[in-house]
């Protein structure tokens, strides 16, 4: 399978490319790109963004590897990321989080079976004031209790 | 009282309201003045850095060479993930124009021709909304290669938001540095520093977002205006995050130096249940906690929270009530440490995961008297050990927590004491000792 950026997306990762003077530091904006055209960054992925880019394959692995948003295995429809750190703790965020995992069924970095939902236990999110919280995909879900997580679950088609 | 950083005014972060309100005024003064005038006033004002170490901004600007044939750069740092700290998202939200003139202005007095806004990659709607106000500043010709017509002026520079991707550690400077220019977030050991080599090996300026905000205000009300705000030695006012235990939790702009029961009780409207405190850690999960019946008389400036025994850090305040149960916020600290360590240095890479796994003996119930002393000696091997703060960030809650708060983690271990053999080679060396309290 080969994969290839869209004519939409060569232009975007131009426009990132200029925004540097080398090339190697529009690695980062690239990798987001192709994983949202991608949904996760496989081996020819990284090959295609060395080529685009003109730089090694292996810069784009040590990147994709340093970073914990980029991710090298297909992951769910909805990413469901619960914060568990200090301040949504104090706020009962571990409730949360197992109610999560139960109601998914679904582990730390796990994918269901019909890739809808994956689960990811995340750090501090900077959402302290607003906790506890989650995040699904790039969206913030503040204040939250059992009930409140479970609603939104229920309207993520 | 006025507000700096985060003015009252509704929709604030629309340009018209922003420019109404005398926005980008400042801008136009500078240009009236050189570069050195600028750094001179901003270092009069006693402006101290709002990323954690307090660092008077004036003199980090001063560093910068005068003469060289590198291009300069400007970093602004909104990486943004101590734990505790949710400060830069609202100024993101409500107040986007004045952090762009802020770093308009630190371009012109450090001769930077590029900035770049270094946002988490989790503050997607944020980094959005920050992108929707550069280009409005773009397309009004205020920044970019057209400033120049616009201000009658030969000087122009550009901003760039650079989107991180989910690493705390990138928050530290030389990491933020590494991470812009495409590679792994690893910090640089120092020296030398980044005003000598930064950026591509550059001269390079790295200042936290709260800090750029504010010297807008500074160059358009003077120095002296803003040296008479809040504590006379960290003045101004401070964005305080407040978070864990209190009713009314958020991020709130007081000057320096206020009562932290103040804080707590009359801004966040005290605990819920009129429970009483036992913890409180003042400046974001890595600074020192404090404990709940030795907060009176506290004031959140640099120089009193470190006679208190802690620091100002972020101003994220997290607030913890007497049933919390201390060791599962430690054991979440240290998680939160070893999963963020960037793995450079032994002493951080291998001491935070042996915290971790300590504690979480202790957890499981198979802890004894002696795993606290581990824990405080792990600490101390890592402590000032390390190529960048991480490794003291980590050590600092681990050693002070169970420093202070001994009665409390006691009741969570055994009391068997097992003597140990002494070993000598170990009890020659300087660093505490677990059997350093047999010796005495």
């Amino acid at each position: 399978m080969c994969f290839k950026f869209t004519e939409e997306n060569l232009s975007r990762i131009e426009a990132a490319r200029k925004k540097y003077p080398t090339a190697l530091a529009a690695v980062m904006d690239t990798i987001y790109i192709a994983q949202e055209q991608n949904g996760y960054i496989s081996n020819e992925v990284m090959e295609e963004i060395a080529n685009v880019l003109g730089i090694d394959k292996v810069n784009v692995l040590s990147v994709v590897t340093f970073y914990t948003m980029y991710h090298t295995k297909p992951m769910g429809k909805y990413h469901v990321q619960v914060c568990t750190n200090v301040s949504c703790m104090l706020c009962g965020a571990y409730e949360i989080f197992d109610g999560v995992k139960e109601k998914l069924g679904l582990d730390h970095m796990q994918v269901s079976p019909d890739s809808k939902f994956s689960l990811e236990e995340v750090e501090c999110m900077g959402a302290c004031g607003y906790a506890p919280m989650i995040a699904v995909n790039e969206d913030y879900f503040e204040n939250l209790n059992k009930e409140k997580v479970f609603e939104i679950l229920d309207s993520l088609k | 009282m006025e507000k700096i950083v985060l003015p009252e005014i509704p929709d604030f972060n629309q340009i018209e309201i922003y420019l109404a309100n005398g926005g980008f005024e400042s801008v136009k003064k500078v240009f009236t003045k050189t570069p050195d005038e600028i750094i001179d006033e901003v270092k009069k004002s006693g402006l101290r850095g709002r990323g954690g170490a307090a660092f008077s901004a004036g003199l980090k600007w001063s560093f910068m060479p005068k003469t060289t044939d590198k291009p300069k750069y400007l970093c602004i740092n909104g990486d943004e993930s101590e734990p505790g700290s949710f400060k830069d998202r609202q100024i993101f939200e409500d107040n986007p124009f004045q952090l762009i003139e802020g770093a308009i202005i630190t371009c012109y007095a450090i001769g930077a021709k590029v900035a770049y806004l270094y946002i988490r990659g989790e503050y997607h709607k944020w980094i959005k909304l920050m992108q929707k106000a550069v280009d409005e500043a773009y397309a009004r010709e205020f920044i970019g290669e057209k400033m120049k017509e616009t201000y009658g002026i030969d000087f122009s520079c550009d901003l760039f938001i650079h989107k991180g991707a989910g690493a705390y550690i990138c928050g530290e400077e030389s990491s933020l540095m590494n991470s812009i220019e495409g590679l792994r977030g690893y910090p640089r050991v120092k020296p030398p520093f980044p005003a000598q080599r930064g950026l591509w090996g550059c001269p390079t300026t790295i200042n936290n977002v709260e800090t750029i905000t504010n010297i807008p205000a500074i160059i358009k009300n003077g120095w002296e205006w803003f040296s008479k705000i809040g504590a006379p030695k960290h003045p101004g006012t401070i964005l305080f995050g407040i978070s864990g235990h209190v009713n009314k939790p958020g991020v709130y702009e007081f000057p320096s130096g206020m009562l932290l029961t103040d804080l707590i009780y009359n801004v966040a409207g005290g605990v819920p249940g009129n429970k009483k405190i036992k913890c409180v850690i003042p400046g974001g999960s890595s600074m020192p906690p404090l404990r709940g019946d030795q907060l009176e008389g506290v004031r959140m400036d640099a120089e009193s929270l470190k006679e208190a025994g802690s620091a100002i850090g972020t101003g994220g305040v997290m607030v913890m009530d007497e049933d919390t149960n201390l060791l599962k916020v430690l054991l979440r600290i240290s998680h939160f440490y070893h999963h963020e360590s960037c793995g450079q240095c032994t002493p951080c890479r291998e001491g935070t995961g042996w915290m971790e796994k300590t504690l979480h003996r202790i957890d499981e119930g198979h802890g004894t008297s002696q795993d606290l002393d581990l824990l405080i000696s792990v600490a101390n091997n890592i402590e000032g050990n390390t190529i960048c703060a991480l490794g003291d960030a980590a050590a600092w809650p681990v050693k002070f927590m169970i420093t202070r708060f001994r009665d409390e983690f006691e009741k969570y271990v055994k009391k068997d004491i097992f003597i140990p053999v002494p070993n000598k080679v170990h009890s020659m060396r300087e660093t505490a000792s677990p059997l350093a309290d047999l010796h005495k």
